[in-house]
């Protein structure tokens, strides 16, 4: 009786929580003013794909699309070579400072993105580099949760598999690559899941440093998009779904790296 | 000899594995904060932008003028109003959920999770669009789901009395599922012979989760609290697309307010010290967490 009870809550608050998607899904495949009824029609009675046509010929949010999915790639790929370096150096290495410089890195955590941002716009315009994809690869390079993550991790390697790689003639490179990397593949993993779903979901920086159409990601195209269509929720219900499915699909994928990030970060602070 | 050679190695690689990002942070993180410091010291405005020149010290100006500014107090003002109904709110809806899924009944234990946790991986700008119309008056599905129960039409995002209520229903929305992750790992951590024990002495359910699993779960709970406090006073894209900052201001928060004068009207010097403003709170906030746990 009372696993019924509690298994019919489960089912119910799912729903529930899913039914925002499951409006959304159904809303993208209307036809102009199908969404706006009342009562609500929750299956489109005439499937079409005049919303998710109309976006990528008229309103060209391809090139958005790829403004996205390009950027994401790019500063996951720099940031994951970044911060493992120094997520190994700080677990690894022995030098003057080591835990100073650490533990500078983990207070100012606290510090909020937003306090950076007008230096950094001005910086960066000074560079010429606003309105440019320099203006998002830039800033992402390093950041000091990923070097955090992956130094907690790299920390538990046993120092005996890198005394043996060094007896056997292996540099700081060698090891970094041949035992390092491979040894850390589950964190590195998880942080290039964070960094790509991060990227792909920000929303507040490129807005600032991306004027151009042509060069804004998804979530600014969209919130531009909102401006026009305010009234049209089957459009910007596909926009909606074109946003969210790519980085659905890499978690749904990676969901157990994803999680297991979660729970390390949160039980070790 | 040779152990010298070694150091010396030592200190040559740590330099190249440490400088690629600690260069980057320090440029693009450390340098931004200080300069932001000093500029909040400063007239800095659209004149300054084209020539530095233009640009003077004010000393503490900007932040007297916080004091009398009344749109600044009014997004903190509703700031604080979400965080403090959306933290907690957030807070025990996860744990709810945690202990719900952490039940040994429970079968299929992986999608149930999968299905909380969805929200929290999407695009949160999608997501806002998608409440927006969620919330409409008079299509929306929350009101008509709501009709069935008796409840007349909401104007949720045009009344200024539910507009933030409204933006706090999607933020408890789009989270919980982050921090139910966090409170399952803690509850899987609390030895099971403790609740033996309890149950041997005759404890019930609401026993054992206030002096087994409440007093286990503080360090979890603490820094759930944390991280959802500092995330929930950097609000900004939820009342953007929602309702840029209306109706009447209601749902103006600090951050959308430093947007606005920084980067719509270019009082950077202003905007710089409303950045501030938010630091010293978030970090005022962290102090009194960290206390209100060591008391107890």
């Amino acid at each position: 009786m009372k696993k019924t009870i509690l298994h019919i809550f489960l089912i119910v608050t799912s729903i529930i929580t899913l039914s925002p998607f499951i409006w959304m899904l159904s809303a993208s495949f209307m036809a102009d003013g199908h969404a706006n009824v009342y009562p609500p029609i929750f299956f489109p009675d005439a499937f079409t794909l005049m919303q998710y046509r109309n976006l990528f010929t008229r309103l060209n949010v391809s090139s958005n699309f790829l403004n996205s999915l390009f950027l994401s790639i790019t500063v996951t790929v720099i940031s994951l070579l970044f911060n493992s370096m120094a997520g190994y150096a700080f677990a690894k290495f022995r030098f003057k400072m080591k835990d100073k410089i650490f533990n500078l890195l983990l207070s100012s955590m606290i510090i909020p993105a937003q306090v950076t941002m007008l230096p950094l716009f001005l910086m960066l315009k000074s560079m010429g580099l606003i309105n440019s994809y320099y203006a998002i690869i830039i800033p992402g390079m390093a950041n000091i949760f990923g070097i955090f993550l992956i130094r907690q991790y790299a920390i538990s390697i046993p120092d005996s598999l890198i005394e043996s790689a060094k007896i056997d003639g292996a540099n700081d490179f060698q090891i970094y690559y041949r035992i390092i990397l491979p040894l850390c593949m589950p964190i590195l993993i998880t942080l290039a899941l964070f960094t790509f779903m991060g990227t792909w979901n920000d929303f507040m920086w490129p807005l600032i440093v991306l004027t151009d159409n042509s060069l804004y990601t998804l979530p600014v195209a969209l919130a531009n998009l909102m401006l026009e269509h305010s009234k049209d929720p089957e459009l910007m219900m596909a926009g909606s779904v074109i946003t969210i499915i790519p980085v659905l699909i890499v978690f749904l994928f990676l969901q157990k790296y994803y999680i297991s990030g979660i729970m390390s970060g949160g039980v070790k602070e | 000899m040779k152990k010298l050679d070694l150091n010396k190695e030592n200190i040559r690689s740590a330099v190249i594995f440490l400088s690629p990002a600690l260069l980057s942070i320090f440029i693009f993180f450390f340098i931004p904060v200080v300069a932001a410091f000093i500029i909040s010291f400063t007239d800095f405005d659209i004149y300054s932008i084209g020539d530095y020149a233009n640009i003077s010290f004010i000393g503490v100006r900007n932040y007297s003028r916080l004091f009398q500014d009344v749109l600044f107090w009014t997004s903190l003002k509703n700031t604080f109003y979400f965080v403090v109904l959306a933290g907690p709110l957030s807070v025990a809806v996860s744990l709810f959920a945690a202990i719900l899924l952490n039940s040994k009944l429970v079968k299929f234990k992986g999608l149930f999770r999968l299905s909380y946790f969805i929200p929290v991986v999407t695009t949160l700008v999608a997501v806002a669009i998608v409440w927006r119309f969620i919330y409409h008056p008079k299509f929306g599905i929350l009101n008509f789901a709501l009709s069935f129960i008796g409840i007349n039409p909401i104007d949720w995002l045009g009344d200024p009395n539910w507009a933030m209520p409204a933006i706090v229903i999607m933020a408890v929305w789009k989270n919980f599922g982050y921090n139910m992750i966090i409170f399952l790992a803690g509850l899987q951590n609390i030895p099971s012979h403790l609740y033996e024990a309890a149950i041997m002495e005759g404890a019930n359910s609401w026993q054992q989760f206030k002096s087994i699993t409440l007093p286990m779960l503080a360090p979890t709970t603490l820094f759930v609290s944390l991280i959802t406090m500092i995330g929930f006073f950097q609000l900004f894209a939820e009342p953007y697309i929602m309702t840029q900052g209306g109706p009447m201001n209601s749902t103006l928060s600090i951050v959308q307010y430093m947007y606005q004068e920084g980067f719509r009207w270019w009082n950077i010097g202003y905007s710089a010290s409303i950045a501030f403003a938010l630091f010293f709170i978030i970090f005022i906030g962290t102090i009194i967490q960290f206390k209100l746990r060591k008391d107890e």
